[in-house]
């Protein structure tokens, strides 16, 4: 018997209007396993993220997180995101709060922690990702991969199931990447679950577990890093792959 | 007597001004309740009205952008005059200090509702979608996430506005209210003598020359902050 | 319900009242046509001032501003048309309406330029002087284009403004809409006079009001 996957999304379509975003995606994700989301702009790879969580609804299919229908109207959905931390592009830290309120704002108010006590559990998580002496400072005083981390501590003091990011790095100076890896990797090593859409493929390639590649809507491709950066097998993902090696 | 011996004793005349100074002061106070009672409910009802319109809710947005863009065409004088003047036909008699509070106030919601609007619409959707993928839910999200910070955005706008309608309780006059100007008006018809009104200039002054100052500044730190 | 349209929106007393109403808007209309332009030039003239940055201009000029915008505009339009005869100056309400707007207005209108000038970089009036062009010419024709473009929302949100406030003309009995409609209302005992005025009033300014509101949403949202 396999163990129950912590994502277990099924035939999710989307469309904006006219447009046939998702058309079809299958995407099991195991427990304690990275997996990366690659494919060209345009390709669904970030709809297919915001799908997980429901910041985008999808048009049809299903979605489990943890044994926890995403799209049936009786879920708690709020109650279900908690468990599911999101990383943005953009970072999307509330500019009104310090490092410290950032992260224990849904402590607090979702999780139902009294202020010390969020305080506690939030200063701990702003120490897994290096900013501990950080606490006190608003997003304007910090840097770009401060920022980001930031982000990440905001999820992971939720002791989410797993973790989506969408594309973590993209925004940012590439002397700050660095940081914002160290911190995914660490975290990978302490066993998260994380989907990551990303065009890092350094990172990929010794850190995922699984690479899928998504083109026009679908998974054309997956499988370890490995084996779909050294020889892939349909002609799309092989155009893509040289693409972002020549560059 | 020179000229301006009498040009003072016409509009500063010390006995007038000394007679009538308990009236005047009385209207200062009219005009302070006043303008206290329309900022709270106007500016109150402009944020509910704000908050309501963010639900999306079609049929209750138009019937809120119609209330806010009819309360923004009229001149605040005609509804009072509606007020006192016109509802007394249907068997309701608002004073004239409630129908130019609430005259006033309906004004103060509308702008103050537009003003809020644009400030909840300016942030980023990235901030909601931060807090909603925590779990927080779209009313504590608004209250915790959007409204701190549309707030801030708002206030030079709505400093000024609040102003210049607060203001608008000289209105009070055309219905009765014995308001800074009102007291002056009648304190002057009954003098002969304008040095009341005069002493009523300068009660405006007073309270609003400070508020008028303070806006300014406000405006100067909100607008490095950019 | 018929009762209630019997009172403030009765037929009859709509077309008896209506010639005295429609003097009275053509008069707002002509008030409206006096006073904005005179408002808008006493704002341009104090803008005009306020960027000569000498401090013997600057700070009488600051206080000029805020002395008109701390005073209600009702109260300057009383002091003139019932104060000034005292002095000896009866000047009627209608010249009483026309100073008192162009201080009042003008001072506001005179902060909109000032900032819409400010607004516009150094660069601009140091690329003109360098052609050769003079202080004035350089403020005429490349300064205020860009300043106008850059506040024109507040222009316009102010100019609704006035145009609301031109119903304060009622109160020193120059023949204006509302004055008119309470005339008739007096004359017929009835409100529908007033209501009729005030559909008026939103019918003519609901277009600029929903304008306005495009425009300042998309202002705010770029102060990010």
């Amino acid at each position: 018997m396999t163990p129950q996957p912590i994502v277990d999304a099924r035939a999710v379509h989307k469309h904006f209007g006219t447009l046939h975003v998702l058309k079809g995606v299958d995407l099991k994700v195991a427990e304690r396993e990275l997996v990366f989301v690659i494919g060209p702009s345009g390709s669904g790879k970030s709809t297919l993220l915001r799908c997980l969580n429901r910041l985008e609804e999808p048009s049809s299919g299903s979605i489990l997180v943890d044994g926890i229908d995403m799209l049936d109207p009786k879920t708690d959905i709020n109650h279900a995101r908690r468990r599911i931390g999101m990383v943005f592009q953009s970072f999307n830290l509330y500019p009104h709060m310090t490092a410290l309120g950032n992260v224990t704002l849904a402590l607090r108010k979702v999780a139902g922690k009294s202020r010390a006590e969020a305080d506690r559990l939030g200063q701990a998580a702003l120490e897994r990702v290096g900013l501990a002496d950080r606490a006190g400072h608003t997003p304007g005083q910090l840097s770009g991969g401060q920022q980001q981390r930031v982000a990440i501590a905001r999820s992971i003091a939720l002791e989410p199931r797993v973790m989506l990011f969408d594309e973590p790095t993209s925004a940012l100076d590439p002397e700050l990447v660095g940081s914002v890896l160290e911190v995914m990797r660490s975290l990978r090593e302490s066993g998260m679950t994380m989907v990551v859409v990303s065009h890092e493929m350094g990172f990929a390639r010794n850190a995922a577990d699984r690479v899928v590649f998504m083109d026009d809507g679908l998974i054309v491709e997956q499988g370890p890093p490995a084996a779909i950066f050294e020889k892939p097998t349909q002609e799309r993902t092989r155009a893509f792959i040289g693409q972002i090696q020549r560059h | 007597m020179t000229t301006w011996d009498r040009f003072l004793d016409t509009f500063f005349n010390g006995k007038v001004m000394l007679k009538y100074l308990p009236d005047i002061l009385w209207g200062v106070v009219v005009t302070i309740e006043l303008a206290i009672l329309i900022v709270l409910s106007g500016l109150a009802a402009g944020l509910a009205l704000a908050l309501l319109r963010s639900l999306a809710i079609r049929p209750l947005n138009w019937l809120i952008i119609f209330i806010v863009d009819l309360f923004r065409s009229l001149p605040p004088l005609v509804i009072i005059v509606l007020m006192y003047f016109g509802l007394p036909y249907a068997e309701v008699s608002p004073s004239g200090f409630v129908s130019t509070w609430l005259s006033l106030a309906f004004v103060l919601m509308a702008f103050s509702e537009e003003i809020f609007w644009a400030g909840i619409t300016s942030i980023h959707k990235g901030q909601w979608e931060a807090a909603r993928s925590t779990g927080l839910s779209f009313g504590e999200t608004l209250m915790n996430v959007v409204l701190p910070q549309a707030l801030r955005l708002t206030i030079p706008p709505l400093t000024n506005r609040t102003i210049a309608i607060t203001k608008g309780t000289a209105l009070g006059t055309v219905v009765a209210v014995s308001e800074i100007l009102g007291a002056a008006s009648s304190a002057m018809s009954n003098s002969y003598n304008p040095s009341p009104l005069m002493m009523g200039a300068a009660a405006y002054l007073v309270l609003f020359l400070p508020v008028v100052v303070l806006a300014r500044r406000l405006e100067r730190r909100f607008a490095w902050k950019r | 319900m018929e009762a209630m349209i019997q009172t403030f929106f009765n037929v009859e007393i709509i077309a008896a009242s209506w010639p005295i109403v429609v003097a009275g808007l053509l008069n707002t209309v002509l008030l409206s046509l006096i006073v904005v332009p005179l408002g808008l030039f006493g704002g341009l003239i104090l803008a005009m001032l306020a960027s000569i940055r000498h401090p013997l201009v600057r700070w009488p000029l600051m206080a000029w501003v805020d002395f008109f915008r701390a005073f209600p505009p009702l109260v300057l339009l009383i002091l003139l048309f019932a104060g000034l005869p005292f002095a000896g100056l009866d000047l009627g309400g209608f010249a009483c309406v026309a100073i008192a707007f162009f201080l009042n207005t003008g001072s506001y209108y005179g902060e909109i330029f000032r900032a819409g000038i400010e607004s516009v970089p150094a660069g601009q009036v140091e690329a003109g002087r360098s052609t050769g062009l003079s202080r004035l010419q350089a403020m005429t024709y490349i300064i205020l284009p860009q300043a106008v473009r850059n506040v024109l929302p507040d222009l316009l949100s102010n100019t609704l403004e006035v145009v609301k406030l031109t119903s304060l003309g009622s109160v020193v009995a120059v023949p204006e809409l509302l004055y008119q409609a309470r005339q008739a209302q007096s004359l017929t005992y009835n409100p529908t006079p007033i209501v009729v005025a005030a559909i008026i009033y939103f019918l003519m300014l609901w277009p600029l009001v929903r304008l306005l509101s495009r425009l300042e949403n998309r202002a705010l949202a770029g102060r990010r």
